[in-house]
């Protein structure tokens, strides 16, 4: 067990890289606590896989350190940094039976081998796995095989940290959700530090005590899944968590108050315009705008009925915006005003969030 | 339920394969199957002698010794060319500019010609011009495969290797390619060895190929001619007539055509037996 840095890390794939586009991570500084349920959430190519491997020493950052407590571990191989990875895709030994493929990590480090039946048994307790313990592994099934890899990255009692690449990707859905039910589980026991890779805001949210959410190498928001709903700091987590993402309107600033094309909107404080920025932006959920009598015309463009709410596209002067209506809440229809929840609405320089 | 159509034309897809097959195979096997069972003289005269060729060809100590050698060529070369080749193609980089150099250096031996091959090793072997002959006498050694059955030997299996190494090579190598990185960084976490990682990874995953590259090595050096043909001759003496050097002997050198089409039949049954053997052996705990 152990809390882990990441120091000023940088890693490009090329040798020498130039343009920003060359480093695949841009600048980390995180820290990890022990024994926490971290999700890393992003799109494909975001760079989620890279760190981790810079974790798992698969990679050697090209800058930056690692630090497993206070220890440097930056050039210890992975074998040697005591951490357990889950892949993508069932990574089991075929010619081993399930027991022999769950006792593997244990056995390479000489631990005696009543200590590996106990711990196999637990292990295969918890996942399930009992009854299959002395087939062959390479006649499971797809679930059946990633169950193996996990109970390979559960099995150790030792390990800093365990990681999960999109471990559920090649499970059937309704798997899906047993499994992570079960990893959610494991990890109130074992209390290990646990990070979840995923683009599946939905598996991130449910898995995770905090989520890490990058994006294009760089983290752009650690925070509780709340937070992340309610305040985020960054317009890419905004778009990316919440269905559908949040509205983004462009704007400016006066006397203090963000004006979205002459019209002013509230927030709960009133905000500077920093010198120097770009893009301004004002950001709010479709989940807190409203029709009201008064406030923003628009036009109503769609509606899509979603169940026990609606999502209601209108438009003003050509700019998009969405809101989510609760069923029985009446809809005009043509013409209607919409009121912004001050508390929930933020403005974004660039991109990052104005305080 | 839905009414079954019967409709049999669809046999007329398989008709142009069953053609073939049968212009290409069984029709020449039959005539050889004709031939076993008669005495034939000259003028297209036949006699039938039902199997007296077989059991002639199953009792003559030619035929086991042709047998006996034949094995334990084909034994040695699979013992020599499949680990080699194994251990080649992991020492193959696995990506970058020099995978395609070593993949061309490694088919070149099987791009020439058959007989080209013996015509070259029967030069570079011999012992008064050729450059391995002279090398070998050099060293001390009394060395002239025109002579000494071991010499013989040892040069046919050189050249054997040095010929059909790079299929195995080719094929584990393929094999090899087909591992996905994940389960390398698996077994780096694990803490694996880097013979555990050869042991349950590696050699798993390349059983496929490795029973093709068996299967493939093990009929055709059973079956080896030219080669041996043009270096050797089948000698010195008979020390190096192999089964099919021996069975043209009979056929076009005695033309004795019933007992070759005999033999040829014995030939070929064994191939099929021991291909068999090989397949059902190395196959036996793959899934279904």
């Amino acid at each position: 067990m152990a809390k882990i840095t990441l120091d000023k890390i940088r890693h490009s794939y090329v040798k020498t890289p130039e343009s920003a586009d060359d480093w695949a991570l841009k600048q980390l500084d995180v820290v990890w606590s022990d024994g926490g349920a971290y999700a890393l959430l992003g799109p494909s190519g975001c760079g989620k896989t890279t760190l981790l491997n810079v974790i798992s020493g698969l990679l050697r950052p090209s800058e930056g350190r690692v630090l497993f407590d206070d220890r440097d571990v930056t050039d210890v191989p992975s074998d040697r940094r005591d951490i357990a990875q889950v892949f993508q895709f069932p990574v089991v030994y075929d010619t081993m039976r399930v027991y022999d493929n769950l006792a593997f990590p244990l056995r390479n480090r000489g631990v005696p081998e009543d200590q590996v039946k106990q711990r196999v048994h637990e292990i295969a307790d918890m996942l399930d796995l009992t009854g299959m313990l002395g087939s062959r592994a390479s006649g499971l099934t797809a679930d059946g095989k990633q169950k193996i890899s996990l109970g390979r990255g559960l099995v150790r009692s030792d390990v800093n940290v365990i990681m999960f690449d999109e471990p559920l990707t090649v499970i059937d859905p309704h798997l899906k959700w047993q499994l992570r039910s079960k990893l959610k589980e494991l990890h109130q026991q074992v209390r290990a530090t646990m990070i979840y890779v995923t683009h599946d805001q939905t598996e991130a949210l449910t898995f995770a005590d905090h989520v890490v959410v990058m994006h294009d190498g760089q983290v752009v928001q650690i925070g509780t899944p709340v937070e992340l709903f309610d305040k985020p700091k960054h317009t890419f987590v905004g778009h990316f968590i919440g269905s559908p993402g949040m509205n983004l309107l462009p704007c400016e600033i006066i006397d203090g108050f963000p004006s979205f094309l002459g019209h002013r909107l509230e927030t709960s404080k009133a905000v500077q315009s920093p010198s120097g920025a770009g893009r301004l932006e004002v950001g709010v959920r479709p989940e807190f705008v409203s029709f009201a009598e008064q406030g923003l015309p628009v036009d109503v463009v769609k509606v899509d009925d979603v169940g026990r709410h609606r999502i209601v596209e209108v438009e003003h002067k050509s700019h998009a915006i969405k809101l989510l209506t609760p069923e029985n809440v009446p809809v005009p229809e043509k013409r209607g005003y919409l009121a912004f929840e001050r508390d929930k609405t933020n403005v974004y320089a660039d991109g990052w969030i104005l305080s | 339920m839905i009414d079954k159509t019967t409709n049999q034309r669809a046999w007329f897809l398989v008709l142009p394969v069953v053609v073939l097959v049968a212009f290409n195979a069984l029709i020449p096997l039959m005539t050889v199957v004709n031939y076993s069972v008669q005495e034939t003289f000259g003028n297209n005269l036949f006699f039938f002698e039902g199997v007296k060729w077989f059991e002639q060809i199953l009792h003559s100590e030619r035929f086991h010794a042709a047998l006996l050698r034949q094995l334990s060529f084909t034994g040695i070369i699979l013992l020599i060319e499949i680990p080699l080749g194994v251990a080649i193609a992991l020492a193959m980089p696995k990506r970058g500019p020099w995978v395609s150099v070593c993949l061309v250096l490694m088919a070149l031996p099987l791009l020439i010609p058959w007989n080209v091959v013996g015509a070259m090793w029967n030069i570079f072997a011999l012992p008064d011009i050729g450059l391995l002959g002279r090398m070998i006498n050099g060293m001390g050694f009394d060395y002239n495969f025109t002579q000494q059955p071991l010499a013989a030997w040892f040069t046919t299996i050189l050249m054997d290797v040095w010929h059909w190494t790079s299929l195995v090579v080719l094929l584990a190598y393929a094999g090899l390619s087909s591992i996905p990185d994940a389960y390398y960084q698996a077994a780096r976490i694990d803490g694996a060895s880097a013979w555990s990682v050869f042991r349950y990874i590696q050699l798993p995953k390349m059983k496929r190929v490795l029973t093709i590259a068996v299967l493939l090595r093990f009929m055709d050096s059973f079956m080896i001619y030219t080669e041996p043909f043009v270096l050797t001759g089948g000698g010195p003496g008979n020390a190096t007539t192999f089964l099919s050097i021996d069975l043209v002997k009979i056929a076009l050198g005695q033309f004795d055509l019933g007992p070759a089409a005999a033999m040829s039949l014995i030939y070929f049954l064994i191939i099929l037996l021991l291909s068999w053997i090989f397949y059902t052996l190395m196959m036996r705990n793959e899934d279904k």
